[in-house]
């Protein structure tokens, strides 16, 4: 019973969590339904990669209603990964939440950041797993609504403004999703992606698909922050609550780039639309874009955390140049790039939580010395940061190998070349927080600083582990990503 | 096939455009939002227009009646409009927070004060 049900059971987990956080209202219960509602659905969500890799594509009809008249969720390798790594991501947040928030948010609010935290989690894997072109669009603006709550959460004023501006341009994104969901739908007299998929194939191009071609690629891009719609992201991290930072950074811009992969392979895969659009010649160069001047404008940053959102921007069109790559090793360097993100990511938004509990909004000019008093906060930040380098041993250099391999595969030295120098400029802003952290004295501020609480610190280096142990063993998230990127290419003719 | 044959195309288009206009040109932050819902109303009209036929009925086997139009759009922009009015509660909650904390809600002044703060 609950087998079969396991899909449905993913998106109701949080869903239900919600509401039960509004009811209890107490901070130290409704941390508890959180713990337990994310825990849970981080187990289902392995439970499910399991059964897919075991016995393939899971297709759920919700309701009982077959498709694709009624909902499908449609689960194959590719999705599966992104639901753990969504999951398991926010059961990880969420001890560490505790102190975190106590410092950050008032305990009277402390509920109602939780039912944003759980609703957008709800949004996030719903997304990821639905097979139904509208749902994804509903999800998307569940998980986005919540989303803008849980950065106006921000001690700073800035962080409403910040808010209020992606609200602005994460609508007019979700607003081009919805055209071109009408437009494919007017074309195919369908919403299931599946059966799209192969009504696009059997009929001749006509330019209303090109229209949702376009109108999904721009409003997807809006959400996942691709250069130069990128414009809502480095406010919105860097004034957002650690916490939130944290989480966002780690999974809704990864599952946009899940949500570009679905539609430019497994939808528009066969329909021949490549050869009348630009597709990837487009998705390269904005992609290299992202990747040099994002990193370039990282380095003149002061602010630490909006340091990383730019270098978060970067790192993004290392995904989406693997998309844009649509070869083996490029689809496997994207994916596994998603887990390999996040994972550095998370580490260094959580352990700049651990510096914010002590000093608050972390400013380049006022963690010097920080080594000297919080030892395990800056060993974890350069480990993380070396990840974004792609350093061999750190999850970093996985991903760009792949990415690197696609590109000679291609024939396209410059490219495997432009690559390995972008990395270059990551050394250099890494550089400057290493420099500043390791050999300074410790300024005025960070005098009385001690080591951050254990409950955060543990959460916090489970991450940076994971950039190391993934960077060494990299059986798992290869190997189920080169599967992934499998049954992505088999889409194409 | 003239112009008013796709009226209905011509004014959601007009409504389209001049919705993502205010949200540009506007300084004024309840003005941008009502642009974005004009913006998003525009989309409604593109999905509700091709699937009305005129003469058409709802689809309800009844004697008489053998042209029916399609109801499964009209169910989408429902849910769409309920998106749409939680995000315009929202952004206009966020509003009277940033009033609250700025003392204004034009886009520039709100600009100055963070200059002049940092």
């Amino acid at each position: 019973m609950i087998e079969s049900n396991l899909p449905a059971l993913q998106v109701i987990l949080p869903l239900i969590a919600a509401p039960l956080c509004v009811l209890l209202r107490r901070s130290s219960l409704t941390w508890l339904v959180a713990w337990s509602a994310s825990w849970a659905t981080a187990a289902v969500s392995i439970a499910i990669l399991l059964k897919v890799l075991g016995s393939g594509t899971i297709s759920y009809a919700f309701g009982g209603w077959a498709p694709p008249w009624g909902i499908e969720y449609r689960i194959d390798p590719l999705n599966a990964f992104v639901l753990v790594l969504v999951s398991v991501v926010a059961a990880l947040i969420v001890p560490y939440a505790r102190r975190s928030l106590q410092a950050e948010i008032r305990s009277r609010q402390h509920y109602l950041f939780w039912t944003a935290y759980q609703i957008c989690l709800t949004g996030l894997l719903g997304v990821t797993i639905t097979g139904d072109a509208f749902n994804v669009f509903v999800f998307l603006e569940i998980s986005s609504l919540a989303t803008y709550i849980l950065i106006a959460y921000g001690q700073d004023r800035r962080a409403l403004v910040a808010s209020y501006q992606y609200l602005i341009m994460g609508t007019i994104g979700a607003t081009f999703i919805v055209i071109g969901v009408g437009l494919l739908y007017l074309m195919t007299g369908t919403l299931n992606l599946d059966d799209m998929a192969r009504r696009i194939a059997n009929m001749p191009l006509y330019r209303p698909e090109l229209a949702a071609m376009a109108f999904l690629t721009v409003g997807i891009s809006l959400k996942l922050a691709l250069f130069p719609l990128h414009l809502w992201l480095p406010n919105a991290y860097a004034y957002a609550p650690s916490v939130s930072t944290a989480f966002l950074s780690a999974t809704a811009t990864k599952v946009a780039v899940y949500l570009l992969m679905r539609f430019s392979y497994t939808v528009f895969g066969r329909s021949g639309i490549f050869e009348s659009l630009p597709f990837e010649e487009m998705l390269i160069a904005l992609s290299l874009a992202a990747m040099f001047l994002a990193s370039t404008v990282a380095i003149f940053q002061d602010d630490v955390k909006r340091m990383f959102a730019y270098s978060s921007i970067a790192q993004i069109g290392y995904m989406t140049l693997g998309i844009g790559l649509a070869n083996a090793s490029g689809l496997t360097g994207a994916i596994v790039h998603m887990f390999n993100h996040a994972v550095a990511k998370g580490a260094i938004f959580l352990l700049l939580g651990c510096v914010a509990l002590r000093i608050g909004q972390p400013l380049m000019s006022q963690l010097t010395g920080l080594a000297k008093r919080m030892p395990l906060t800056a060993a974890g930040l350069v480990v993380g940061g070396l990840s974004l380098i792609g350093i061999p041993g750190t999850v970093g250099f996985v991903s760009k190998w792949y990415l690197v391999m696609a590109a000679v595969e291609k024939g396209w030295w410059w490219l495997a070349a432009l690559v390995v120098i972008s990395s270059l400029l990551a050394v250099l802003y890494v550089w400057r927080l290493i420099e500043v952290v390791y050999f300074r004295e410790p300024s005025e501020k960070l005098n009385e600083a001690t080591e951050a609480p254990i409950s955060m610190l543990i959460p916090a280096w489970l991450f940076v582990f994971a950039c190391i142990y993934f960077g060494l063993d990299t059986s798992t998230t290869v190997g189920t990503a080169a599967i992934a990127a499998e049954t992505l290419l088999e889409s194409l003719p | 096939m003239s112009v008013l044959d796709s009226i209905n195309y011509w004014i959601a288009m007009f409504l389209l455009i001049t919705g993502i206009y205010i949200v540009i040109a506007r300084g004024n932050l309840v003005k941008k939002l009502v642009g974005l819902s004009i913006f998003q109303t525009s989309v409604y009209l593109i999905y509700i227009s091709p699937s009305k036929i005129i003469g058409a009925t709802a689809p309800i086997l009844a004697q008489g009646f053998s042209l029916y139009s399609n109801p499964l759009p009209h169910v989408l922009i429902l849910t769409a409009i309920v998106v749409g009015v939680a995000t315009i509660a929202l952004g206009l909650a966020l509003v009277v927070r940033i009033h609250e904390a700025y003392g204004t809600i034009e886009e520039d002044e709100i600009h100055e004060q963070d200059q002049s703060a940092t």
